[in-house]
């Protein structure tokens, strides 16, 4: 059924409809909207559910961990400065092999303070072991937020599921909600393979000597290297449910694309619209977008740029001192590969500036001018 | 000075919401700082987030709007490293009671010099209402649409349990008692604590049925009573207000000093 949902809204009902168990969290813009919705419906009874309000997001990540180590579907929700607080807790979730499920809608770290989109919450939080997916639009949101829990329940290690801040949080979009029945099919219920068992007594979390630890990191990174057919499976029997598909990433116009510009979230719908006008004018122009952060799909990064003459990447994130995050991975994807196309790494949209159809072209345009970039990263769009 | 003088006007009009009750604490708050005769040099905000901690954008001191939970922490930082300056941390529930708790009740019991004032509205304004630590119980709110089953904390119980050396309770109905207890409160030698029973008519007042600003600022005038009234004993639900400790106990900059006379033997 089509209805008009807001993005956070659309993460609501797929959590509804993979009748997640328990659920924890503490309200931060622009996080909210989400659990407020989930927590009316725990109390009203449309979710058979346990909402938990805590007293921190370190309190929120730490309840969902206790959840799921009972074996029930767990959920929470955070952004920004929860997320980093709760970032102790996410080694831990993903360390001790537990398939929670988060929305973390991307939101600037102060200070100064502000709440509007930026990357680098999450993209701060890559090697804390947590499996992460990116959405364009308010559809993307609703269906990764259903696949997360298939996939994250197949490899035992948690799924973040990252928005845009208001740009899709708080923006209504038409959805398709599909039945419950139809996300039954998809979705069964969760055959924990970890859990507190009344009939089995295990200690979980110990002290791992040096004799074992370095095999438990091996394991986890195990994990990961079967959440590529791990997601692939799970795209495919979403396709045979619901008919739709997003790929760990889409290549748009790239076939033929001298330049290819690398985007992710709600700016990929944008790059739709300027590489169509930009392909009008006889440009050969591309986009790759990106959904699947961790793990970074090296393959096909290269199978798609590789043949490229030149990448512009847009960062909506900085690692101080570095530069844009994706740009960063970008390169060290390519460097092993048999080709590998100058990277230009731009920043743009930081802390809620909008990236408009023009920015990107102007980006394209400053790319296709040069030979090669002009310095790691060039800030686009500052006052 | 003037009361103006206190203010950053450039950053007005300011965002709360009509009838909300923190312009009061701030219009009070001034006024307390006015009578004990301080410039602003001396003072330092530091708060948190939330609808509360806007204050500290209002304000011509010196101002640091921190981390939600963690103001006292920054704050306690700072004091260390200026001792001179007087020290003012405004906060709501989340960043007094619920997230930042743990830092709420040892700095009471450390007992610094500086003034906390928890600006209890018993909801979580800015993010839409949902309750807090202070809701209570049987209260509605936007996470609560079918009661509240948490408890709430008293604050006055807990800062004194705690150790705080000041703790006093006011609401903005009494406008010029806050006045007074604010200024009490920074010129005490140790922590203090005051809380200030606020109203909140968008998300508080408006889920529990309990009218507009002015008949919110009415029913806080109506469920408090002096402390030690004759009044409380013949209704023991009346919520106490004034001051319920005031007293001398070492603070922990002075004492910190002293720690390190004593580890030096005299030298310098």
């Amino acid at each position: 059924m089509k209805a008009v949902l807001e993005g956070s809204h659309a993460v609501s009902e797929a959590v509804r409809m993979a009748r997640v168990a328990v659920m924890s969290a503490y309200p931060i813009t622009p996080q909210t909207h989400i659990v407020e919705a989930l927590s009316e419906y725990c109390a009203d009874g449309t979710m058979d559910a346990r909402f938990i309000c805590v007293e921190s997001e370190h309190s929120a990540m730490a309840a969902v961990i206790g959840a799921a180590s009972g074996g029930v579907r767990t959920f929470t929700a955070t952004s920004s400065h929860g997320l980093a607080l709760m970032h102790e807790l996410l080694h831990w979730a993903s360390a001790a092999r537990l398939p929670i499920v988060m929305a973390e809608v991307n939101r600037a770290l102060g200070p100064g303070w502000n709440i509007w989109m930026d990357q680098t919450d999450s993209l701060a939080q890559r090697d804390t072991g947590w499996i992460q997916l990116y959405c364009e639009d308010g559809q993307e949101a609703l269906d990764t937020t259903l696949q997360a829990f298939r996939l994250a329940e197949a490899v035992n290690l948690p799924v973040m599921v990252v928005l845009d801040a208001f740009f899709l949080s708080h923006t209504y979009e038409p959805v398709d909600v599909p039945d419950q029945a139809a996300v039954d099919r998809f979705l069964p219920p969760l055959d924990p393979r970890i859990k507190l068992d009344y009939g089995d007594i295990c200690a979980m979390s110990q002290m791992a000597p040096p004799g074992v630890y370095m095999e438990m990191r091996r394991d986890i990174q195990k994990g990961f290297e079967r959440v590529p057919g791990a997601f692939a499976e799970t795209e495919a029997a979403f396709a045979d449910v619901f008919g739709r598909g997003y790929g760990v990433m889409e290549a748009v116009a790239c076939d033929d694309a001298e330049t290819i510009l690398v985007l992710t979230g709600t700016a990929a719908g944008t790059g739709r619209q300027v590489i169509d006008a930009l392909r009008a004018e006889g440009e050969k122009v591309g986009m790759l977008k990106l959904k699947m952060f961790r793990p970074f799909p090296v393959r096909e990064i290269r199978s798609v740029l590789g043949g490229a003459q030149k990448v512009a990447v847009v960062d909506r994130n900085f690692s101080f001192g570095a530069s844009g995050i994706f740009a960063q991975e970008i390169r060290a994807a390519l460097y092993n590969g048999k080709s590998h196309p100058p990277v230009f790494g731009y920043i743009a949209g930081l802390g809620g500036r909008d990236v408009t159809v023009d920015t990107l072209e102007t980006i394209y345009r400053m790319t296709r001018e040069r030979e090669t970039p002009e310095a790691e990263s060039v800030w686009v769009g500052l006052n | 000075m003037a009361i103006r003088d206190f203010l950053r006007e450039r950053f007005f009009p300011h965002m709360w919401c009509p009838g909300c009750g923190h312009g009061i604490v701030l219009n009070n708050m001034l006024r307390a700082i006015q009578t004990l005769g301080m410039s602003k040099n001396e003072i330092a905000m530091v708060s948190g987030i939330g609808c509360s901690s806007r204050i500290s954008g209002y304000v011509d001191f010196h101002t640091l709007h921190t981390i939600h939970g963690r103001a006292l922490a920054f704050a306690t930082g700072l004091k260390m490293s200026m001792p001179e300056l007087n020290v003012i941390v405004p906060m709501g529930d989340g960043d007094a009671l619920s997230i930042g708790g743990n830092h709420f009740i040892h700095a009471c019991r450390r007992n610094i010099a500086m003034t906390a004032l928890v600006m209890n509205n018993r909801i979580y304004g800015m993010t839409g209402g949902q309750f807090s630590p202070l809701s209570g119980y049987g209260t509605l709110a936007t996470t609560a649409p079918y009661t509240n089953i948490d408890h709430g904390f008293d604050v006055v119980d807990l800062a004194i349990s705690a150790g705080a050396t000041f703790v006093a309770r006011t609401t903005t109905y009494h406008a010029k008692q806050m006045a007074d207890i604010i200024r009490e409160a920074i010129i005490h030698d140790g922590f203090s604590v005051v809380e200030i029973m606020t109203q909140c008519p968008t998300y508080f007042g408006r889920k529990n049925k309990l009218g507009d600003a002015s008949n919110m600022m009415e029913w806080m005038k109506d469920i408090t009573t002096p402390v030690g009234s004759k009044a409380k004993e013949e209704n023991p639900d009346l919520i106490e207000r004034g001051i319920f400790v005031q007293k001398e106990l070492p603070e922990y900059c002075s004492e910190y000093n002293k720690v390190i006379e004593r580890a030096m033997k005299g030298r310098s």
